[in-house]
């Protein structure tokens, strides 16, 4: 019987849930666990909608055949998730920005400021970049190792895990549930359940690599490896709680005081450090190669990009506590760290851009190309501005100002969001057999109008937070000028042109989406090939060979 | 002697050092002789693929 395991422990998970429902402690529990209910109780249904009772050997086709003895079934539905998500991501990111500039927006309880912002987080880094390494890393380590994944149906258990991790997640922060930790807001029971997904998760990537036909491991895939087993360890030390009851949505962590603000932050900053740029340095150097049709610049340059990466970030994660109660030494240590850091960071950078060299006329015809190499540039420019910000001088002027989160910004929607665009465009046509994009004219549309929407936001952050910065500090004897209100008066009409940018940005995704979904549809735009005619060298030149 | 000053003089006493030379030992491994032509090989991996 197809599906029979699933359908008994989906609809037992379901009960489970129901009965949880009953027995909790408090209203937001029970609300959460109802959400969870009638989530399994209708995947359960539409498993079972789906199911059929012809005998072991015929049931097993999968829903795709898949032509290559790879198992792209996840990676498909993961690229579909990535794009949605993103948009969703997106969303909510232009409505967090709007509410900043309009305050009216704040629709209480349940779409107030408090509540949407780690949804936006959420949504942007965990279910669009999440979605994104997991699929790209389970297409990656099949072509490198010239394997199929391992474990059969467990990657689709991490797929779908993953999406109700992200549903309970989000449902959770508008029902008000949060422990309060910067990216991992998520309660105790979730928590739990993603570290489930997430062993599950590396046990299929690392019985993959396992069985291997290539005897070397190419460096992306170390890349994707360190990324699963670093977060699985920050997630657990970071989560680290007692919940004041088994049907209770509260818990209290295992640190207090300066200890807990360190956790958070060797977490939060190692979720930057393993999640968004070793993840996805493992799609760079996977797809840049690829799109390119060049093998890396270098590959030993790659490998100590790997290695200096791996023992610095784990350090850096003071720098988010300048001028607290955290000892001097651990401070000067994370800003230490945080500037050795430009050296893997530039190293990683060069490497991925001289990818091109030989090959840089295909910036000029292949849109695709042109999104991979700004990721890349940004990917230097906010690694750049990162350990500047660590400083402890400047870190003074932008502790708390908006000029961090344009910072976060450039590095996320550029780098970040650059390179899994540039990776979902190459994925679509080969996952579905397509010759071409529907239309790579309209990724030149999506490039322009992500590039101007990054640019407008960390320009105007930049502006506001520096703003923000001095005149907090601005001082007239010895009593401050700016009341903390004016400050917040001052910035209105930053956050309207940075809820422009963030429009730009989701416009792009939305002509992505449209892309990729006319491709999946078997579409071809008809339409003139970008770049004209190649340049001819001089006659002179053509006829000496 | 407490646990925080016993763990605290271990990294950075034993812990940094084998760290570093862990670093160094990876460099020197990237650049031994004759790593040149393994490291080209590869970087072929994926190309060698559909």
């Amino acid at each position: 019987m197809r599906f029979g395991t699933e359908i008994v422990l989906v609809s037992l998970a379901a009960f489970a849930a129901l009965a949880a429902a009953g027995l909790a402690q408090d209203s937001a529990f029970q609300a959460h666990m109802w959400v969870l209910f009638f989530v399994l109780l209708g995947s359960a249904i539409v498993l079972m909608r789906n199911t059929h009772f012809a005998p072991a050997g015929a049931a097993s086709i999968p829903l795709r055949p898949d032509t290559d003895g790879y198992m792209d079934g996840p990676v498909r539905y993961g690229v579909i998730a990535t794009t949605l998500w993103g948009i969703v991501g997106f969303l909510v990111g232009v409505l967090v920005a709007l509410q900043l500039a309009y305050p009216d927006l704040n629709i209480e309880p349940w779409f107030n400021f408090g509540r949407t912002r780690p949804l936006h987080t959420s949504a942007v880094v965990f279910a669009f970049g999440g979605n994104a390494l997991i699929a790209t890393s389970f297409y990656v380590v099949q072509r490198t190792c010239r394997a199929r994944l391992f474990g059969g149906n467990l990657a689709w258990f991490v797929f779908w895990g993953y999406q109700l991790f992200i549903v309970m997640a989000a449902t959770g922060y508008l029902l008000g549930i949060t422990q309060s930790r910067e990216y991992a807001e998520p309660e105790w029971y979730v928590d739990l359940f993603l570290t489930v997904v997430w062993v599950a998760y590396l046990i299929v990537f690392l019985g993959t690599i396992f069985r291997r036909k290539e005897p070397h491991i190419y460096v992306a895939n170390w890349f994707y490896l360190s990324f699963i087993v670093t977060i699985a360890m920050l997630h657990v030390v970071n989560n680290l709680a007692v919940p004041v009851s088994p049907f209770g949505s509260k818990s209290y962590s295992l640190f207090a005081g300066v200890q807990d603000a360190l956790t958070q932050w060797w977490y939060g900053h190692n979720a930057v450090g393993f999640f968004l740029t070793a993840g996805f340095l493992g799609m760079m150097y996977y797809f840049i190669p690829k799109q390119v049709n060049r093998p890396v610049y270098s590959y030993r340059l790659s490998i100590i990009h790997f290695w200096a990466l791996i023992f610095l970030y784990i350090w850096a994660g003071p720098h988010h506590l300048h001028y607290t109660a955290l000892p001097d030494w651990a401070q000067t240590l994370g800003m230490v760290f945080s500037i050795m850091l430009w050296m893997p960071s530039w190293g990683g950078m060069i490497n991925g851009l001289m990818t091109l060299s030989g090959a840089w006329d295909k910036l000029r015809t292949d849109p695709i190309i042109r999104m991979m190499v700004l990721a890349v540039a940004f990917y230097g420019m906010s690694t750049f501005e990162g350990p500047l910000m660590s400083i402890k001088a400047v870190n003074s002027l932008s502790h708390y100002t908006d000029w961090t989160i344009g910072h976060v910004h450039s590095g996320a929607l550029g780098w970040v969001g650059m390179i899994t665009f540039g990776a979902l465009y190459y994925l679509v046509p080969k996952l579905w057999n397509r010759e071409r994009l529907y239309s790579l004219r309209l990724v030149t549309w999506h490039f322009w109008l992500a590039t101007l929407g990054i640019v407008v936001y960390a320009a105007v952050m930049w502006v506001s937070g520096i703003q923000q910065g001095l005149m907090w500090r601005e001082y007239d004897d010895q009593l401050l000028v700016y009341s903390f209100a004016e400050t917040v008066a001052a910035m209105h009409p930053y956050y309207v042109v940075r809820a422009l940018g963030g429009v730009l940005f989701l416009l792009g995704g939305l002509v992505m989406a449209y892309n990729l979904a006319m491709t999946i549809l078997g579409h071809e735009r008809k339409e003139a090939p970008i770049g004209g005619a190649v340049a001819q060298p001089a006659p002179s030149l053509q006829s000496a060979g | 002697m407490e646990a925080y000053t016993a763990l605290r003089q271990f990294a950075d006493s034993w812990g940094l050092l084998f760290m570093a030379l862990f670093f160094v030992g990876t460099v020197l491994f990237a650049f031994r002789p004759g790593s040149r032509k393994s490291a080209d090989e590869a970087a072929r991996i994926p190309l060698k693929d559909d």
